[in-house]
């Protein structure tokens, strides 16, 4: 029997631009000792129906419109509220995205955990911190004697997400509700969490519900996967028939849209176009602390034409070094050489000259755009400044910026909040191509990107790339994409260059232990093979 | 429809498209237009008085003292028999010049000291804004009664004096305002496309932190004008027969038992006017506000 078994759920959100049914008859089941995974990208629902079961939506706007919910022979939906206050965390555990925001940071993760146990089960403080040390050990906390009095900041994303799990298994919950526990950490980690979550699940023969937009990650861990689209169940099935057999387009789409290609190897012109040379870019920590090391005497050339991908996990110090060559973040030593010039010394007009030549995309589309700003606007400002287009031509050089983007003409007026994430992207590359640059950096344009929107953005950089004959350092944590896109690879460990090939030479022959190390994190990598 | 786009286009390079779009928007906002014309009126008003003003404002009639609201006086007249509407007309003067240019005053040093203070950072800020901690502390009378002794009294200086003390809080908002907006990428991304950093702060940083500007300048210039009474009335100010809505309201305030329409009168123009730039305020910063507006 199912430990949890939705029908036909509904639920819609009233705005005043009418109603909007986020969910539109759902039905799914979880089983005890199984993990059911719900996948879809942003808008689809995924989420709502989650939380619309735990009376977790805002009512109003919110609005349950039907269906039934039993979990443990009682219908969930239509429990009170201070009924299903006590199955929440009880019996039913959640665990979100971002494990610093729900946690208190002024409170040792200690009194955080023994809280409910004091509370709820009347169990003397120290009991309920020898349970406290004992499930931070479950979790695969490194020395939880003395870390379970340490505060959330003194943790690593990784680690709070460990914290957060332990404080959703405190309880002991039948079913575990996982709101894309992994999507804001590096994949090496992410491939420890999921492996935990497997585990966790197996050992307390426990329900999981595993929400996330990315097949991928949970094609090592789910047992069953349900894929949501606008609101509706579009295909379930197992995790062999999803990933071997999948009938709807959809789902077809998701799966095409996961990167697992090399790109062909080109016969590349070894001209170089930039030279960087020991480059070392350090952070001051105040008088005399020792400064951060992002980029630690790094050398490499990229050559005229190619797309060179640099990997590594955040704090590798990747996204520094694109930044370093654009002159965004001040060099400690070293230097860049673009086109037989010192980027590092350049100073005044010369420096924006240089600038115009090389341009940035950014990852966060939503904090990249001027909010006050229309796509006009957007850009129109840079064809001026470097006088690319005068007064009079600028709205025929927006407009062709527009065309090669793949924006709509009708959108120039419009400001980028009325934009989805692909959207904002693409003006984001526009105004990067607008000053006509020989040189992009792409600080993973991506990832903050639904898995199919991911793969369209991509192919237009690809597209785009080739048109203006673009030389790009492509900057991501994920393997797979730079594999997809680039000719060579950089792979980075803590401000060093550790190993560099192609995407062949990477992935088939590391050299490094730290280079097999982020390949077998790349999560369902044996199905999609 | 191409050929529409392109007309939209060349109509948007006239004028940033930000003001034209908040133009737009304020116009659909009822209370933030009622505001808008009542202060206008109150302008031109204040502007004609010189001509408009039933009688003059040095004019006494100490005979007819202080009376209610008649056909001659519409709204009364004070103890010396002299015309309050008369007087409230030429108060508004006063006040209205001291409440706008004070403010502008303080606007204007305001943000550009709190824009460059948190764009630049580091040393420059640092000493930028202890300058601004160091004018905190100087108590404003001494530094009024200073100004008065060294400069001798006139309005001009007593303009400069309260703009003066009002810019600081201003620069503190805008620093604030600068400092988070600076972490946000659109403005590294400005920076790689080569802008200057005048350039950047009045195109990407300035617009983004309207919002609380305009709210605390609406909330200044109400304060800017009730300041001018206090130093009128301790006569650093204003000096009778020149008056104000503020030294109107505090005498009027002495009479208001046996002659209320003193206090009424002078405390509507004053009260209407507030009610109005706050309107006007709310309305523009919504106006602003490009995401407020879902539709």
């Amino acid at each position: 029997m199912a430990l949890l078994d939705v029908k036909d759920l509904a639920v819609s959100f009233v705005t005043r631009n009418g109603t909007n049914k986020a969910v539109d008859g759902v039905s799914f089941g979880v089983e005890l000792g199984k993990i059911t995974a719900i996948i879809g990208e942003s808008g689809s629902g995924k989420s709502v129906a989650c939380y619309s079961l735990l009376g977790l939506i805002p009512r109003p706007p919110g609005r349950i419109d039907g269906g039934t919910a039993h979990f443990e022979g009682r219908d969930l939906l239509q429990l009170k509220e201070s009924e299903l206050r006590k199955i929440r965390g009880r019996d039913i555990a959640m665990i979100f995205q971002d494990p610093m925001t729900c946690l208190n940071p002024y409170m040792t993760i200690g009194k955080q955990l023994m809280e409910p146990l004091i509370y709820h089960h009347k169990v003397s403080k120290q009991e309920a911190r020898a349970r406290a040390i004992e499930l931070l050990t479950e979790v695969g906390m490194r020395d939880p004697e003395s870390t379970v009095d340490n505060f959330p900041h003194q943790f690593s994303g990784g680690m709070r997400q460990r914290v957060m799990i332990a404080m959703a298994l405190i309880n002991e919950p039948k079913l575990l509700i996982a709101d894309e526990p992994t999507t804001a950490l590096d994949v090496t980690i992410q491939a420890q969490i999921l492996k935990l979550i497997a585990e966790l699940q197996q050992k307390r023969d426990i329900g999981v519900i595993f929400i996330s937009h990315d097949l991928a990650v949970v094609a090592d861990i789910a047992d069953h996967i349900v894929v949501m689209k606008q609101g509706k169940i579009v295909e379930t099935g197992n995790r062999e028939g999803i990933f071997k057999n999948a009938q709807h387009p959809y789902t077809k789409k998701l799966l095409a849209a996961i990167p697992t290609d090399s790109k062909a190897v080109r016969p590349g012109t070894a001209e170089p176009l930039i030279q960087i040379r020991d480059l070392c870019t350090w952070f001051s920590q105040g008088k005399g602390v020792e400064p951060v090391k992002a980029v630690n005497k790094v050398s490499f050339d990229i050559n005229r034409g190619e797309v060179l991908g640099l990997v590594g996990e955040s704090g590798s110090g990747k996204s520094t070094i694109g930044r370093s060559i654009l002159r965004l973040v001040p060099v400690t030593s070293g230097s860049v050489t673009f086109d037989g010039v010192d980027v590092t010394a350049l100073e005044g007009s010369d420096l924006k000259n240089m600038r115009r030549r090389m341009q940035m995309i950014f990852q966060d589309p939503f904090a990249s755009l001027n909010p006050r700003m229309t796509v006009f606007d957007t850009l129109a400002e840079p064809l001026l400044l470097h006088g690319i287009e005068s007064r009079k031509t600028v709205a025929q050089g927006v407009l062709k910026l527009m065309d090669d983007v793949g924006l709509a003409r009708a959108f120039v007026r419009k400001y980028p909040h009325e934009f989805s994430g692909g959207q904002r992207q693409r003006i984001a590359i526009g105004r990067a191509l607008a000053t006509r640059p020989e040189f992009i950096v792409a600080d993973e344009p991506v990832s903050a990107l639904d898995v199919t929107i991911q793969a369209q953005i991509l192919d237009l950089m690809q597209q785009l790339g080739r048109e203006y004959g673009l030389t790009m350092l492509f900057v991501s944590h994920d393997l797979a994409v730079v594999r997809h896109l680039a000719d060579r690879i950089l792979v980075l460990y803590k401000g060093e260059v550790v190993e560099q090939g192609t995407g062949d030479d990477l992935f088939e022959r590391p050299q490094q232990a730290y280079t097999r190390k982020l390949l077998t994190s790349i999560p369902g990598r044996s199905l999609l093979a | 429809m191409t050929a529409e786009v392109i007309q939209d286009i060349t109509e948007a390079e006239q004028g940033t498209s930000l003001w034209k779009d908040a133009w737009i928007r304020l116009r659909r906002n009822k209370l933030a237009v009622f505001g808008l014309v009542t202060l206008v009126l109150f302008i031109v008003i204040a502007l004609l008085t010189p001509w408009i003003a039933p009688y003059s404002y040095q004019a006494q009639d100490l005979e007819l003292g202080a009376s209610p609201p008649s056909a001659a006086h519409w709204l009364g007249t004070d103890i010396f028999g002299r015309d309050l509407m008369t007087q409230i007309m030429y108060g508004g003067r006063i006040s209205l010049a001291v409440g706008f240019v004070a403010t502008a005053v303080a606007l204007l040093i305001g943000v550009t000291w709190g824009a460059v203070a948190g764009y630049v950072g580091g040393r420059t800020d640092a000493v930028m804004m202890r300058m601004v901690d160091i004018l905190y502390a100087l108590p404003f009378m001494i530094f009024i009664v200073l100004l008065t002794v060294v400069f001798g009294r006139n309005m001009l200086l007593l303009f400069l004096a309260i703009g003066a003390v009002e810019w600081l809080t201003m620069a503190r908002i805008m620093r604030g305002q600068v400092q988070s907006l600076r972490q946000q990428e659109f403005v590294e991304a400005a920076i790689s496309l080569g802008l200057s950093p005048t350039t950047l702060i009045r195109r990407h940083l300035v617009p983004n932190a309207l919002g609380p500007i305009i709210v605390y300048t609406t909330l200044t210039i109400p304060n800017v004008m009730l300041l001018e009474a206090f130093l009128s009335f301790l006569g650093l100010g204003i000096q009778p027969p020149q008056t104000s809505w503020g030294l109107l309201i505090s005498y009027g305030a002495e009479t208001m038992e046996e002659y209320p329409w003193l206090l009424i009168f002078p405390g509507i123009a004053l009260t209407l006017t507030l009610f109005s730039l706050n309107f006007l305020g709310d309305g523009l910063r919504d106006a602003l506000d490009v995401r407020g507006a879902k539709d």
